[in-house]
Parts: C-alpha cells; structure tokens; sequence
C-alpha cells in the first residue's frame, strides 16, 4: 500500500471517537475503497479503468448542465460532472474560473441559471441553504466572534435540534478530532490561523453533513501551516468518511490531496481525473500549462493515427509521440515535462545539442534552462547523492528526452 | 492596562491647547453652575453669592412661612416624566432604527448614499422649524385628527400638548442618531457569517437573533446613547409639543432661568440632570470595562 496514514497522527483511535453513522459508508470500508482508488493512482491504467471503477459507486452530488450567468457575463459555461460519495474531490483552476461559484450553487447560495443539482439523488433545485445538509469549511473561516469555540460547533447541531446532552459529547468529540480540546471556552479572536482553521473544520463536519464544501481553506495560512494541514484534512477526509469537495487554485495542494480533480478554466470544465491521470495525460494546453511546469513546443501536424500523432518541431526533428485533441488541426503544440527530460543525454532517446543558460539550485531539485538553437528547455533534475554531477552555467551539453514521454497536444 | 500618565506637566506640553479648551468650555462653565446651585436667589432674577443648599432642597421640599418643609412631588413628577419619555423614546427609535438600517445596508452603494443622506436632511432643517412642523400636524385641525374623523375612528380631539405629542416629536428629533451607529455596524458585519449561519441550519429568523442582532449590539448601545442622552436634556420638544402644561426637564430648566427668575433652583437642576446622565454612563464604561476584563482573563 502507498503513503498511508504515515504522515499525520490524527491516527487510528481518533476514528472511534466520532460514529459517523446514518448509513454512511464506515471507517473501514472507506479505507479499503481508498486504497483501491490509490492502486488506480499508482498503476496507472489510463481513464477508462477509473471511470468503470467509479461507475458502481454511489452519487453524493450530481452536477448536470449547471451554468451561471450575471447579466451578460457567463461565469460558468453548461457543466455535467458527478462527485461520488466519500470521495476527496477537488476543483482547481485559476480565479475567476467558476470553480467558488460551482461551490457556492451546491451550498445552496446562489442558484444555478441553468441545469440542476441532485444531493444524493434528491433535487434541491430551490432549496435554501439552511435545508440542505450540506457545511461549508469558509475561506475566512467565518467564526462566530460573539460566541466560544463549544458554542461555535454547536450552533448547527441546535439548529438541527439536537438534545443538549448529545449535542455536548459531540462537540467534545469534535474539539478532540482537531486537536483543539485544551481551548475550551475561548473565542475566536484568541485563536491563530491554524486555530481557527480548525475550528471552522469542526463546526462544519459537527452535523455529519453528506457532503463537506471547503472554499479554498488553505488560502489564508502561512506555508508551513498549510503543508501540515493538507494531511490533517486528507485524514479527517478518511476518518469521517464523508465526501469533501474542495475549491483551490493551489495546484499542488489538489494533487498532494485529492482522489480526483475536476480542472477549470474560462468556465469549463478542462479535464476531470485523478491527480496523475491530469499531471501526465493533459487533455489540453491549458491543463498541461496549468498543473506543474512544462516545456511547449510549437509543432507541425504531419500525421495523426489513432492515439499518436507525428509532428515537427522547432529542435529541427519529426518524432511520433501520443496526442490528445489534435483532430485536423495543422498546428499543434508538443508539451515535455522538465522531469522528462535527461541531461546529460541517455542513450536511446531523442537528443538534442544545447548550453546551459541558467542553474538555479533549490535543494532536492536543480533546476537548469538549456538553450537549443532558438528554443529554450526547462529541465528539471534529481541532485544526486554526492555533491558532484552539477552542471556548469555556459558549458554545452546534450540533453535527450523518450518520445513516448511527451505529449502533443490540440494548441 | 496601560500605565498611567501624567495629565499635566512638561511632557504633555504639547496637549496644552486641549487642556485649555478644556477648561475654558467645561469645567469653568460647569463650575460656575455649580456656584450659582450654591447661591441665593436674587430679587429680580440673577444671584447673590450668599451660600446655601435651598435651591436643592426646594427640588425635594416647599418651605413655608415659618421655614417648615413640606414635601412637594411637582419636580420629581417632572423628572420622572422626562426619564420615562426618553426610555421610551430610546426604545422606539430602537424598534424602528434596525429594520431601516438594515434595509438601506442592502442597497446597492448609490443608494446607500442617497438613503444615508435623505436620513441626515432633517439635520440641515433648523430644529424649531422641524418641531413646529408637528404642531401643525398634530393640532386641533391638524392631519392627525382630519385623517382619523375621514376613517370614522372617534375624534380624538387635539394630540396636542399632551406627552404622546412630545414623544412623537422626540422620536422624530433624535431618530437619525440612532439609524447611523446601526447602519454603520451592520455594514461592518461580514457577510459571510450570515452565510455560515443559514449554512449551518439557521433559519432567517434564527440568524437575525442569533448573529445578526448580537453582533450589531455595539451600534445599538451607541444609538441607544446618543438618543437617550439628548432626550433627557430636550427643551424644544416639550416647549412647543408639551405647551408648558406638560414639562420635562429641560423646559423646566429653562423656565427657572427665564420667567421664573429662579437661577439657583435652575442650575441645581441641572446639576441633578448632569449627574444622572453621568451616573449612566459611568455604570455601562464600568461594565463594559469589566466585561473586558473578564474575556482577557481567559
């Protein structure tokens, strides 16, 4: 099995705490449904496999032709995607890219202009917010500042019209699962980011809502902060079994976290998959362009079968690699990611004469620009054990790159 | 707490100009109120520094012939009159204040502005003209008594001169102070707790009461001030609404300075007035502080 639950101790006994009941899928099944989903992650078999995996599984939000516009501006184009339950789903794009308005129709603040949104199935097409057992994880955490902590979790479980009794345990028990039980009866102003963080976490989750909404959470925290909460949330994602949906432009935060990710841009859904299905099979420029760093290379469409296309590029070669939505286009761009590409040259790869134009050495990772003819490659590589291997700003080398690892992709 | 500063010497030089102002338009004026409380009528109005406790004890007493006392309510009736129109006109403006400050707060931002300025108009309007307005409105053939008789309700005659005719003018008169401090705290109240609360179940009626009204408390507490203060101290409300048959405080005040010729009974008067106003104020500072207190003990 893959990295799991190594990385935080929200650990094991936390999970009996909370009885996340009512015909949830439980703590164990979950993991195990997890751990398949990570296996696809891992061997990587291509989107078919997922989506026959998935298929089987359960609805929690069904997004069918939802579209939103604001006078004559179209903030989200049609879309029609599923999210299943006890899923860690991500929407990413960049701003303005419809993904908060997505979320916000879901939680029930604003209404879809067209299409519909099913919750488990049920159309809540027109229900208010406070009917929909749906909780929102706010960017600015959106405390309550007049009331405790206790009192802050409590508020939706008296609203639902829970018995004191039950409702005290369960606030206990939230304020143990985020860690927060020492700050029991503070307010929020006492409390740092990380704190309140927390705490809006708790209040969220405190009505075992079907699905957890989570407007980029992160956002707000300082970097170190935030790297220890992404594995705190990916646990209490695990914990509770409940479905997360989370909002982000943070590209790095969606693939360290999610199960899948729903890419948006200029309003449209770009690609859906799981982390890797988007890092290494982009469906588009923009996909390729927005989720890590790649090199891209304007290419000639000289042929295309089936899942290959050959094109020439600037380099002064014609290679073969996979493409994706090239159609009949003349034009194409050829897409190679810095961490394909080998320097100094392998032997049986694709090689191109170059000069090292800059080296910039971040630690693990160095990262260099060689300049080959009119084209600049950003390469990407592994420092090595030793403090030798470093390459030279100036000196010339031959970089080489497998065909297969590059990607054409409709410009 | 921050450590305690000097109000005066060397180091506060600066603040001298303030320390003057001070003194020139506060203290010195409430001093002399103070002398003058002290002091002897005069035969033709005005005082002769002659020191004496009467003026207050006439608040309380008649003192006859023979120099028996024989109490007399007539003042406390007074007192008792304004301290009951102004709660009850703090409590008014309060009611109709948060649904108007909440409805211009959801204006677009050029309304806000237009509806903000339409609230402050009154103030460009000199005072006895706005408070004449109502007598007219009010009056024996007033629109008030009109528009009753047209709807076949029983002619209540005129509301004129009576204290419902004074609280409908200090309602009228103080009403803008109470709409700003609660429009301006409700537009500082993130949006996004509303949200929170109707995400986490709250129905409209259960945010309005559970975030919305706590967290605009603030605002109501100044308004409910600003309100209750000026109202105590009211002078054209009473005068031209009350008619002299029914007084408040600051009619009666001035009446002592005026056609009274009674400046000691006035200004003792006033000082119970000053005094009143000052022990509310020190008893919500005192718990506010201390509620502070309490939250930055935790």
């Amino acid at each position: 099995m893959p990295d799991f639950g190594d990385s935080f101790c929200l650990g094991a006994g936390a999970a009996d705490i909370v009885d996340f009941q009512r015909g949830r899928v439980r703590a164990g099944e979950s993991r195990e449904q997890i751990a398949r989903q990570r296996q696809h992650t891992l061997v990587y078999k291509g989107t078919e496999t997922i989506s026959m995996n998935t298929r089987e599984r359960i609805k929690a939000v069904e997004i069918a032709g939802v579209s939103k516009a604001y006078g004559h501006f179209q903030a989200l184009q049609p879309v029609s995607f599923d999210i299943y339950e006890n899923e860690f789903f991500t929407m990413l794009g960049p701003s303005g890219c419809g993904k908060t308005t997505l979320l916000r129709m879901i939680a029930g603040f604003e209404q879809p202009t067209s299409g519909e949104i099913r919750l488990r199935g049920a159309d809540i097409q027109g229900l208010p917010p406070h009917r929909r057992r749906v909780n929102t994880v706010f960017q600015n955490y959106a405390l309550f500042p007049h009331m405790t902590l206790e009192q802050n979790i409590a508020f939706g479980l008296e609203n639902l019209g829970w018995e004191k009794e039950r409702r005290m345990s369960r606030v206990a028990d939230m304020m143990r699962l985020v860690h927060m039980e020492k700050f029991a009866g503070r307010r929020p102003q006492q409390l740092s980011g990380g704190q309140k963080q927390r705490i809006a976490l708790a209040r969220a989750l405190a009505p075992e809502p079907e699905v957890l909404l989570l407007d980029e959470p992160l956002s707000a925290l300082d970097l170190k902060l935030r790297q220890a909460m992404r594995d705190e949330l990916r646990n209490l994602q695990r914990q509770t079994g409940i479905t997360f949906v989370f909002v982000t432009h943070d590209q790095e935060e969606a693939l360290d976290m999610s199960d899948r990710i729903c890419v948006l841009g200029d309003g449209q859904v770009q690609q859906l998959g799981t982390p890797a299905d988007i890092y290494e099979e982009p469906s588009n420029r923009f996909v390729a362009d927005f989720i890590g760093e790649t090199n891209f290379l304007d290419a000639e469409v000289l042929l295309v079968e089936g899942d290959n296309a050959t094109v020439s590029i600037p380099l002064g070669m014609t290679i073969s690699a996979p493409q994706k939505h090239v159609g009949g286009a003349a034009r194409a761009v050829l897409s190679i990611r810095p961490e394909k590409i080998s320097l100094p040259a392998q032997a049986g790869q694709i090689s191109v004469d170059g000069r090292i134009v800059s080296a910039n050495y971040l630690g693990g990772f160095t990262h260099y620009v060689v300049e080959a003819g009119q084209t600049r490659l950003r390469v990407s590589k592994r420092n090595s054990q030793s403090r030798s291997g470093m390459f030279e700003v100036g000196q010339p080398i031959q970089v080489s790159f497998a065909a297969e690892s590059a990607r054409v992709l409709g410009a | 707490m921050s450590a305690r500063r000097p109000l005066f010497g060397w180091n506060v030089l600066g603040l001298m100009p303030a320390h003057v102002i001070m003194l020139l338009t506060l203290i010195v004026p409430v001093g002399i109120i103070i002398l003058v409380s002290f002091s002897t009528r005069g035969p033709y109005g005005g005082f002769d520094y002659i020191f004496t406790i009467a003026p207050y004890r006439q608040i309380l007493f008649n003192e006859g012939w023979t120099g028996e006392l024989e109490f007399n309510p007539q003042y406390l009736i007074v007192v008792g009159r304004t301290l009951l129109l102004a709660l009850a006109t703090t409590a008014i403006c309060l009611a109709c204040s948060f649904p108007v400050a909440y409805f211009i707060s959801l204006q677009s931002r050029e309304r806000k502005v237009a509806l903000i300025y339409l609230v402050t108009l009154p103030f460009w309007v000199s005072m006895i003209v706005r408070v004449y307005s109502w007598i007219i409105i009010l009056g024996n053939n007033g629109v008030v008594a009109k528009a009753l008789l047209a709807l076949g309700l029983p002619d209540i005659g005129s509301l004129l001169f009576t204290d419902t005719a004074m609280l409908i003018g200090l309602v009228y008169s103080y009403i803008p102070l109470m709409i700003l401090p609660i429009f301006a705290s409700i537009e500082k109240l993130d949006p996004a707790l509303v949200e929170a609360s109707h995400d986490l179940y709250g129905s409209r009626f259960t945010t309005l009461r559970r975030v919305i009204l706590p967290l605009c408390a603030p605002g109501m507490l100044a308004g409910a001030i600003l309100v209750f203060v000026p109202c105590l101290g009211a002078v054209l409300e009473p005068t031209l609404l009350g008619g002299g048959k029914a007084m408040m405080m600051g009619n009666l005040i001035q009446l002592q300075f005026g056609a009274a010729r009674n400046w000691p009974l006035g200004a003792a008067i006033s000082i119970v007035l000053m005094a009143s106003v000052l022990i509310f104020l020190t008893v919500r500072g005192l718990s506010a502080v201390r509620r502070e207190g309490r939250e930055a003990a935790r």
